[in-house]
């Protein structure tokens, strides 16, 4: 009988150490990645000849990164590997197994897979707030993005703002690249980290990191501001400047050139959804998942999850979670287990659950600041969809669902498919008809995942 | 379970059903309507938003020149703008074959009153200069044009809705049956009894119309849709072919719609999904029409579930078993235009016990001898 097809997608830290354990087996998994070089967002590597040191890239994880690099390099020649390869559709294929499509550098293909571990990534989630689409206003990714793959910064004086521990951090790259973080301002209450520290302390060379550059941003004489509300970015055709007011209800205003915004990250999981897996919500982050079991099954028999894709954890879980969703593969195939190799994953991954957790509550997502976004501001920007319009909708079109409110308004029928907007629409339908968030559902996925050309690129 | 006891019951919440309960409040009689998911989420919603009279079935045509009359009062009647524009419906020839096709089409739609305008090599490459070299000739029908499927359905419900109807939303019906007294549906959390009953359930018309012991073999039916990133203004007409294996047009926010071929209908879930190589095909003939959308982007493909019957003209009429029962489904894959006509039309059919618009093409009993199972396949014209 042939070797089982296992398709591996996306090569962050979930997805490499997925494609480790299954080499390791003897498998050759495929393993396919929208990156020109494997490594994900957090471990992006520079284009060859664009290369900078690691601890300048990536901080105290230059290690970890420099590891995970290395390891895409040996397994390489021993996989089937595509690289600047997007998986734009994914269909159930007779009798069992799937046809993935693909737009890569020789065009489109199919690729047939028995089997799927998907570990997609996250991306940053966005809420409006006055100013935020003028041109120089990015998120957080994308400021990194532009950092390690460019070895550009989004302007000279930058400030950052949002909910979640990554600021500091990309505050603190931003100044080593030589740029100014003028300001770090963050949306979520001072009480929820002082109530989440000692389930934090739970982790605590990964809180002394956090709290490390906290220090080192505050001895640049940049201090996280928390608890700070109605953010703006002012400029008439482009980002000039950054107002906002403080917890005790002053204003404040600082020039700068650039904005990176960030309210958190939510799961780029439209591949599971063409595979067809359950999504249930979760209600600490607020959004929609696809199921995924401690061991990396979904609802889907022959579809397997890991990392950020399926669950917000970070890129340390990501690697405990590709590693241990292969197992379960390899298990599913048949291979011999190594029961205590299992179950130390597991006691590793539920230690960091709890620490997960507590990180989560100490940066909950702001869906409170959703009654405060006006409603001429636009929440769709791809359509340009104003917050009134969806709020219109809701009470007088009877709009009490997004896959309705889309087809009413056009909110989520853009460029982006929704993944800008789709949470911070729901939040404002949810608000709108008073009625949970869970209960507006979720935009479905429809191929393709992302943009394709319409004449195929050769 | 909620309890109703309305004159008329109505199974299905397309645009037809949602027109129909509209009609029914209008003359006066009370209406439940039960839809198993959103009212025009279905056929009526993902449809490519065609409007057109060129092209149908002679026999609709009748139906189909009242339906247009209609259209221009759309917005005012459901208080809210529906998209439609007259731009025009093209027809176009990729051979010499086809523009015999459209010559005969031309000539017969004449004679029902239809002007379709046959164009040239010269006076099409005059009107569209940017049609690529493999189209040949072309027939317009300048009446035609193009609405948003997705607003026009869930109007007619929220104007039923106003007028007094009880429409019923996730509340797909298990049963319906008639006593000798009236009709009994029993549906997701509802049970319904009323005076007359109308089956307008789409691909599960035929599913309906067994429940009376009436044969009518309605195929799933799912068109393969394509949508671009807004573009500027470049496709002047809605546009179709002779053979229909590909139709685009441009709406007015500036996004290309194309379809041509079909998606998987997953009947069990009532699901329909595109398939990824008839996407790329649909784009690839589009192309071929169309040379200057080559670095428009793809951001979105969508299937949905209509009905299909044998002959591709729908059932419309009343049951010829059940007194009080009257049936439209199975528009295999162009009710959209149809949609609030025949709403008007059921509520002639239970009020009047006739219409004003010649049905008999339409009669369910043309399927009394059908015997075995029936595929769908082939293309999907527009």
């Amino acid at each position: 009988m042939a070797e089982p097809v296992v398709a591996v997608v996306g090569a962050g830290p979930a997805g490499l150490r997925a494609t480790q354990v299954l080499v390791e087996a003897g498998l050759c998994p495929l393993l396919i990645d929208e990156g020109h070089r494997a490594g994900g967002q957090v471990y992006r590597r520079p284009p060859p000849g664009a290369e900078r040191p690691a601890s300048d890239l990536y901080g105290f994880e230059a290690g970890r990164a420099q590891t995970l690099h290395d390891l895409a390099d040996a397994l390489a020649p021993r996989i089937a590997y595509r690289p600047g390869t997007m998986v734009w559709s994914i269909a159930k294929r007779e009798p069992a197994g799937f046809a993935l499509n693909c737009l890569g550098p020789q065009g489109h293909g199919r690729i047939a897979a028995d089997r799927l571990v998907l570990a997609t990534g996250a991306m940053d989630r966005a809420l409006p707030f006055p100013g935020w689409t003028l041109p120089g206003v990015f998120t957080l990714g994308a400021a990194q993005i532009a950092l390690k793959a460019q070895g550009m910064a989004i302007g000279r004086r930058v400030a950052l703002v949002g909910a979640g521990p990554l600021l500091p951090l990309v505050a603190h790259q931003y100044a080593k690249a030589g740029a100014t973080p003028v300001v770090v301002l963050d949306v979520t209450p001072v009480w929820a980290k002082v109530r989440a520290a000692p389930r934090l302390a739970a982790m605590p060379a990964t809180l002394a990191k956090g709290v490390w550059y906290m220090l080192a941003g505050a001895l640049r004489g940049q201090p996280v501001r928390a608890g700070v509300r109605a953010i703006a970015v002012e400029g008439t055709s482009r980002v000039e400047a950054l107002a906002w007011e403080d917890a005790r209800g002053r204003r404040h205003r600082v020039p700068c050139d650039a904005v990176a915004a960030s309210f958190g990250l939510r799961s780029e999981a439209q591949a599971a959804d063409l595979a067809g897996c359950r999504f249930v919500f979760e209600p600490v982050t607020r959004q929609w998942q696809p199921e995924r079991s401690p061991e990396g099954r979904s609802s889907h028999p022959l579809v397997y999850l890991a990392g950020d894709g399926s669950g917000i954890g970070g890129a340390d879980v990501a690697e405990l979670q590709g590693e241990r969703t292969a197992l379960t593969v390899l298990a599913d195939l048949g291979r011999p287990r190594d029961a205590a190799r299992e179950a130390r994953l597991d006691r590793l991954l539920a230690r960091q659950a709890g620490f997960r957790a507590a990180l989560e509550a100490a940066y909950p997502y702001p869906h409170h600041l959703v009654e405060t976004i006006a409603d001429d501001e636009i929440v769709c920007r791809c359509e340009g969809i104003t917050a009134g319009a969806l709020r219109r909708a809701a009470t007088e079109r009877d709009a009490h669902e997004m896959n309705r409110l889309k087809a009413l308004t056009r909110a989520g029928m853009g460029r982006c498919q929704g993944r800008v907007c789709g949470h911070a629409a729901a939040e404002i339908l949810a608000r709108t008809l008073t009625v949970p968030v869970e209960t507006v559902g979720r935009l479905r996925g429809q191929a393709p995942i992302k943009p394709i050309p319409l004449r195929e690129p050769v | 379970m909620e309890r109703l006891t309305v004159d008329v019951a109505i199974i299905g919440g397309g645009t037809a059903a949602c027109a129909a309960a509209v009609a029914f409040r209008e003359t006066g009689l009370t209406v439940a309507l039960l839809e198993k998911r959103l009212c025009g989420a279905g056929a009526s919603g993902v449809n490519f938003g065609g409007v057109r009279q060129q092209g149908r079935d002679l026999a609709e045509l009748p139906l189909s020149q009242r339906a247009r009359l209609l259209w221009d009062g759309l917005n005012a009647k459901l208080g809210e703008d529906v998209g439609f524009e007259a731009t025009g419906h093209i027809k176009l020839a990729r051979s010499e074959a086809d523009m015999a096709v459209l010559e005969t089409y031309a000539r017969d739609a004449a004679e029902h009153g239809l002007a379709l305008q046959l164009l040239g090599p010269n006076a099409l490459r005059a009107e569209m200069p940017w049609l690529g070299s493999a189209v040949m000739g072309a027939s317009l029908s300048p009446t035609d044009g193009q609405a948003n499927p997705r607003v026009v359905g869930p109007a007619f419900a929220r104007l039923a809705r106003r007028l007094g109807a009880e429409p019923r939303e996730h509340a797909p019906v298990r049963h319906a049956a008639h006593d000798g007294a009236g009709f009994t549906v029993e549906a997701e959390g509802v049970t319904v009894r009323s005076r007359s009953l109308v089956n307008a359930a789409g691909a599960f018309g035929g599913v309906v119309a067994g429940w009376f012991g009436e044969a009518a073999p309605v195929a799933p039916l799912s068109p393969n849709m394509v949508v671009t990133e807004p573009l500027p203004p470049l496709v002047t007409r809605s546009i179709g072919v002779v053979g229909g294996d590909v139709y685009v047009r441009q709406t007015r926010r500036g996004n290309v719609v194309l379809g041509g071929g079909r998606g998987t209908a997953d009947v069990a879930d009532g699901l329909a999904r595109p398939v990824a190589a008839t996407s790329l095909g649909a784009m690839e003939k589009t192309l071929a029409l169309i040379p200057d959308l080559a670095h428009a982007q793809v951001i979105r493909t969508w299937s949905g579930l209509d009905g299909e019957m044998p002959d591709h003209i729908p059932v419309i009429g009343p049951s010829c078993t059940t007194p009080g029962l009257v049936h439209a489904f199975g528009f295999s894959g162009h009710g959209f235009q149809l949609g609030p006509v025949v709403g008007e039309i059921l509520a002639e059919l239970v009020t009047q016990g006739r219409s004003a618009s010649p049905l008999h093409p339409f009669r369910i009993e043309r399927f009394a001898d059908w015997r075995g199972p029936y595929r769908s396949e082939g293309e999907i014209e527009h």
